[in-house]
C-alpha cells in the first residue's frame, strides 16, 4: 500500500526531497504568519469582556492545537520506526521533538501573559494550563532519553517506544486532568474564557493556526536533513555534500 | 522455553532474591514511612490539615518509594549479561518481564499496602478512608509496578539513568494520582468512589495489557 | 473589508490597557520560533564545518602517510 513511499525511505532521497518542501514551506509560513498576526492584532474589533486582551488567542490557540498535533506527528512517527524499522522516521522524531517542545512553551507562556490581566494571577491550575504542563515534561522526557545513550541508535528507539507510550497517555491524562479540575474548583469559570468569535474575528485565528502548521512542516524539514546528514555522516554522499557547501561559501 | 516456564523461573529467581537481599525491599518501605514522617513535621500536625493532605501525600510517598527501586529491577541481569543471554537465544521476553514486574510488586507494592494501617495511624485517616487506601493502593501499585518497570527498561543502558527514570515516569503517572488520591478523599467525606475505582481498575486492565509488551522492546533495544 | 481598529499608532501599542501583555505575548512567541529557527539553522552549519574539517584533516594524514611511504 506505501510502495510509493519506499524511495523516501532512503536518506539521501529524502535529504534531498526536503529541501524543496522546505524551501517552499518557510517563507509561506513567514508570510502566513505575519498575515494572520497583524491582521488579529490590529483589524480586528476588540471583544467586548476581555477587550485588546483577547488578542493573545492567535498565538496562544495555535501554539496550543499545534503543540498536541506535533506529539501525534512525533508518535506517528515513532511508530513507523517501530513497526516497519524506518530509519529515518527514527530520526524525525529527535528532530521533531524540540518544535512541540517550543510551541508547548509558547502555549504556556502566552496562557500566563493572558490569565494575568483576565485572573490576576500569572499561573492558574486550571485544566488546559496544566495539560500543556504535563505536555511538556512529556516532550522533554522524549528529548532527554534520546540524548541519554553513548549509541546514538539506542536512544532514538527508546524515544520512539516512550513517544508511542506517551501517546497513549495523552488522552487518559488529558481527561483526568479536567476532570481532577472540575472536582477541585467548583463553579467559577476556570476554562479560558472563550470570546464570543464574531466571524471577523475567526479569520485571522485560522490564518495563524494554518501559519503555526506550515511553520512547523519547515522546521521539521530542516531539522531532519540535519538529522539525517548526522546520521549518514561516513557515507559518500554527505561528504561530497560536505565539499560542494564548503566551496560554495568560498 | 515457553513463556509459563520462563516466568515461573524467573519468577522464582526473583522471590528467592528478595528474600535474601532484604534491603531491597526493606528500604523503600523505610522510605516511604520516612517521607510519610516528613509531611507533618514539614507542614505542621494539624489533624484537619493532615487529613485534608493526605491522599494525595500518600500516593507521592508511594511513587517516590517505587521509583527508589525502580532503577536496580534490569540493572544486575544487565550487568551480569543474563539479558544478552535471554535476547541471543531468542527467549520469551515477555515472561521475563513480566516475572520480573511481579516480582517488583511483590518487592515494592506489597510492603505498602501491609503498612497502610499505619498511615491511619500518622495520618489521622478515618476508617472509611483507610479501606479507600488500601483499595487504591490494591489496584494502583501494580499499575505503578508496570510505569516503573517500563521506564527501567528503557534507561537500562543509559548514562544517569536514575533520574531520566523518574522524569519520563512522572508525567505517565499523573493520571494514576489524580484517580487513587480522589478516592481517598471522597471516602474522607462518606462519599461513594467506586467511580474512582473503575477508573484505577481500567488504567490498570490496559497497562497490564500494553506495558508488558513496551517492556519487552525496552529490554530488546537496550541489548541489541 | 477589515478596517485598523485602532485611531493612532500609540492606540495600537496601548491596546487599550492590556499592551504589555499582548506585547509580550507577541514578542515572546515570534522570539522563541526565531530562536528555535537560527538554532536549527546553526545545528546544520555546525555539522557541516565539523565535517569538513574532519575531511581536511584526513587528507592532510593521508598525504603524510604517502610522503613516508615514499
Amino acid at each position: 500500500m506505501f510502495k510509493w513511499l519506499d524511495p523516501y525511505a532512503k536518506p539521501q532521497v529524502l535529504f534531498a526531497t526536503l529541501l524543496w518542501w522546505q524551501r517552499g514551506l518557510m517563507p509561506l509560513s513567514i508570510v502566513v504568519l505575519l498575515l494572520g498576526t497583524i491582521w488579529g492584532l490590529g483589524f480586528t474589533p476588540a471583544d467586548y469582556q476581555q477587550g485588546d486582551s483577547y488578542r493573545i488567542i492567535h498565538v496562544h490557540v495555535p501554539a496550543a492545537i499545534w503543540s498536541m498535533g506535533v506529539y501525534a506527528w512525533m508518535a506517528i512517527a515513532a511508530f513507523i520506526a517501530l513497526v516497519w524499522q524506518v530509519k529515518t522516521a527514527q530520526w524525525a522524531i529527535g528532530a521533531i521533538a524540540p518544535i512541540g517542545a517550543v510551541y508547548t512553551l509558547i502555549a504556556l507562556f502566552t496562557g500566563a501573559a493572558w490569565g494575568k490581566p483576565m485572573w490576576g494571577t500569572w499561573w492558574v491550575w486550571d485544566a488546559r494550563l496544566t495539560s500543556e504542563l504535563i505536555l511538556l515534561f512529556l516532550f522533554l522526557g522524549v528529548m532527554a532519553l534520546q540524548n541519554a545513550f553513548a549509541d546514538r541508535q539506542t536512544g532514538d528507539k527508546a524515544a520512539a517506544v516512550l513517544a508511542v507510550v506517551g501517546v497513549v497517555n495523552l488522552p487518559i491524562i488529558h481527561y483526568s486532568v479536567e476532570w481532577w479540575n472540575t472536582l477541585h474548583q467548583g463553579a467559577t469559570i476556570t476554562k479560558f474564557a472563550k470570546p464570543s468569535m464574531d466571524p471577523s474575528m475567526l479569520w485571522p485565528l485560522l490564518i495563524c493556526i494554518l501559519g503555526f502548521a506550515l511553520l512547523f512542516g519547515a522546521l521539521t524539514c530542516l531539522r531532519l536533513r540535519t538529522a539525517i546528514l548526522q546520521h549518514e555522516a561516513h557515507r559518500p554522499w554527505v561528504r561530497q555534500y560536505v565539499e560542494e557547501q564548503q566551496d560554495a561559501k568560498l | 522455553m515457553s513463556h509459563i516456564a520462563v516466568f515461573r523461573a524467573t519468577l522464582e529467581r526473583e522471590l528467592k532474591l528478595l528474600a535474601r537481599q532484604k534491603a531491597d525491599w526493606v528500604n523503600p518501605l523505610l522510605f516511604f514511612i520516612i517521607i510519610l514522617t516528613l509531611f507533618p513535621l514539614g507542614v505542621g500536625a494539624k489533624p484537619n490539615l493532615l487529613r485534608e493532605i493526605a491522599p494525595g501525600v500518600i500516593w507521592i510517598a508511594a511513587l517516590l518509594s517505587v521509583l527508589l527501586g525502580a532503577e536496580r529491577q534490569f540493572r544486575q541481569d544487565y550487568r551480569d549479561g543474563v539479558l544478552e543471554q535471554l535476547v541471543a537465544a531468542r527467549a520469551p521476553l515477555l515472561g521475563y518481564s513480566l516475572a520480573k514486574i511481579a516480582a517488583g510488586w511483590i518487592g515494592s507494592g506489597l510492603p505498602l499496602i501491609l503498612v497502610s494501617p499505619l498511615l491511619a495511624l500518622f495520618l489521622g485517616l478515618s476508617a472509611e478512608a483507610l479501606l479507600a487506601v488500601v483499595l487504591t493502593l490494591l489496584l494502583g501499585t501494580p499499575l505503578l509496578s508496570l510505569l516503573s518497570a517500563l521506564g527501567a527498561a528503557l534507561t537500562l543502558s543509559a548514562d544517569k539513568g536514575g533520574i531520566l527514570l523518574a522524569l519520563i515516569i512522572l508525567p505517565l503517572y499523573i493520571p494514576l494520582l489524580i484517580f487513587a488520591s480522589a478516592a481517598v478523599e471522597q471516602a474522607g467525606f462518606g462519599l461513594n468512589y467506586q467511580a474512582q475505582l473503575a477508573v484505577l481498575a481500567a488504567m490498570l486492565c490496559v497497562a497490564l495489557a500494553l506495558v508488558p509488551i513496551a517492556v519487552q522492546k525496552a529490554l530488546k533495544l537496550n541489548v541489541g | 473589508m477589515p478596517s485598523f481598529n485602532f485611531t493612532s499608532f500609540s492606540d495600537f501599542l496601548a491596546m487599550g490597557g492590556y499592551g504589555f501583555f499582548v506585547w509580550l505575548s507577541f514578542g515572546g512567541s515570534i522570539g522563541a520560533l526565531l530562536a528555535l529557527g537560527w538554532y536549527s539553522k546553526r545545528q546544520q552549519q555546525q555539522f557541516i564545518q565539523q565535517q569538513s574539517g574532519r575531511a581536511a584533516r584526513e587528507a592532510r594524514v593521508r598525504q603524510q602517510q604517502d610522503r613516508e611511504q615514499v
